[in-house]
């Protein structure tokens, strides 16, 4: 397998899309990306010349949905478009080929982009026993160790990856750990959540892709323009909070006026994620909208703790004073909302602009 | 769902009070952006996404603007849809997918937008297609 040089706008135009078409996707893929609309020139003119990057996905300890995420989509979707363009050279989930013809690929794949492949995993990986979980016989940790060592860069989607997730959970019985706690030599990003959502997977490669790097990233490695600001801090329903209007129940009167549901567990106020932004399902919804409080599930250790229809204030998110501040910082965001989005978007622009 | 599902859902009576407070500033963003443009002629592209914004306000914000002289569609990678609102300038793009799921929606405070100029590569292949065209017919 060669290294393929082609470039995404050549792909684009194979497909028949136009110049006019290209702008559009530009325009799309800046929203999604959370930059400014005055950024779509700079990610045409980048996109321009950007060429397909190899990737490699391994799954481990997994469910298969953040598999199911980003190939949800039907029709020509951002998403979609972004996983036609890059070169997927190995994924057993989706590839046709098997056993040793699978492995194969992967090798010659490898060899063939050593150094610049990017290396995406989801799933955790066990120590407690190598036999735990293997794919062709080799054991994950070794599997990773090996494919890491050609990688630019690794991109650990969904919160087993990114923290060990579910399978990690307490008493965690294959002694799961995530990519970061095996890897320690290659830049790692992870994108959190049970599942990430889909266009959050696709933006980070989409970043790569046009800019040649990493997005910024906070102190448990996730893009920042992404899981900058809590659920909370960006929730339409945050002015029933501020005001003291909870749902006491799923079927009260509080519920049925759409009032905050904080009271019923909602772990927005600690939870960094663009649900609320992004939203779901081609940008539908998102729990919270459908009348169920967050979970949490794009901050480590979820899953153990506490219950997700426990208020805060009872549950292991920490003390009642961090509680107290996370909520009072929301608070202040809420009162400035649009405002915080234009700097952040601003932040984001600066830190690209070369 | 089926109508029966339909009608027990409606039997319901939910009454919904859900606000953000996020469109009187949005408007008042637009106006903000008017002005520079007829000022200064400094156009404004408003990402709808990056606000948060509860169930409907979109639509109410996109009603608050009306509609104006200028609607057209452009056929590429799905329908967007351009059209100028009630105030002139000030245009609500739609970029939709292939099954007309909204992608990316934008408030453009602009004489033209962009996306309605033909391009350069367009009109390049555009123009070697007539010429291989009357080539071919002679």
């Amino acid at each position: 397998m060669s290294h393929d040089e082609t470039r995404l706008i050549d792909h684009l135009r194979a497909r028949g899309v136009s110049r006019r078409g290209f702008l559009k996707f530009c325009a799309a893929l800046t929203s999604a990306m959370a930059l400014p609309p005055s950024m779509v020139t700079v990610v045409a003119a980048a996109l321009e010349k950007a060429r397909r990057p190899s990737v490699i996905w391994l799954p481990f300890q997994e469910c298969t949905g953040c598999t199911e995420s980003i190939t949800r989509a039907h029709g020509a979707t951002i998403e979609q478009l972004i996983f036609e363009a890059i070169s997927l050279d190995y994924q057993h989930t989706l590839q046709a080929a098997a056993g040793d013809a699978a492995e194969l690929a992967r090798h010659e794949a490898m060899q063939a982009n050593w150094g610049k492949y990017l290396l995406v995993v989801d799933g955790s990986v066990p120590l407690g026993n190598p036999g735990f979980s293997t794919i062709a016989g080799q054991a994950n940790a070794d599997m990773l160790t090996e494919a890491a060592k050609g990688a630019v860069a690794i991109i650990a989607v969904g919160s087993c990856a990114s923290f060990g997730g579910i399978p990690m959970a307490n008493p965690n019985p294959t002694g799961a750990v995530p990519i970061s706690q095996i890897v320690r030599d290659k830049p790692i990003v992870n994108v959190s959540g049970c599942p990430p959502i889909p266009i959050v997977i696709t933006s980070v490669l989409t970043h790569f892709l046009t800019f040649g790097k990493l997005p910024e990233l906070d102190h448990l490695g996730r893009p920042k323009v992404f899981y900058g600001e809590s659920i909370h801090d960006r929730c339409y329903r945050r002015p029933f909070y501020e005001r003291g209007q909870f749902a006491e129940s799923f079927d009260d009167e509080g519920a049925r006026k759409g009032w905050c549901l904080y009271k019923l567990g909602c772990k927005g106020p600690v939870t960094y994620n663009a649900c609320a932004t992004v939203k779901w399902n081609n940008g539908t919804s998102f729990p919270i909208e459908a009348g169920h409080g967050c979970i949490g599930c794009a901050e480590p250790n979820f899953w153990d703790r506490g219950g997700f229809y426990d208020a805060l204030s009872v549950t292991h998110w920490g003390t009642p004073k961090d509680v107290a501040i996370a909520a009072a910082a929301g608070i202040a965001i809420g009162a400035t909302a649009a405002v915080l989005a234009r700097r952040k978007q601003a932040a984001a622009s600066k830190e690209i602009k070369p | 769902m089926d109508n029966k599902a339909h009608t027990a859902l409606d039997a319901i009576a939910v009454k919904i009070e859900r606000a953000s407070g996020n469109v009187p500033p949005l408007l008042h963003e637009i106006r903000h952006a008017l002005a520079l443009l007829l000022d200064h002629g400094e156009s404004t592209c408003i990402d709808l996404k990056s606000m948060p914004l509860a169930p409907g306000e979109e639509e109410r914000i996109v009603a608050a603007l009306g509609s104006g002289e200028v609607h057209a569609e452009v056929d590429a990678l799905g329908l967007s849809e351009i059209a100028e609102t009630a105030f002139p300038g000030v245009w609500v793009v739609s970029h939709c997918d292939e099954r007309g799921a909204i992608q990316a929606r934008f408030i453009e405070v602009t004489q033209v937008p962009d996306v309605l100029r033909s391009q350069h590569s367009d009109i390049a292949d555009g123009l070697a297609r007539l010429t291989t065209r009357l080539t071919v017919d002679g």
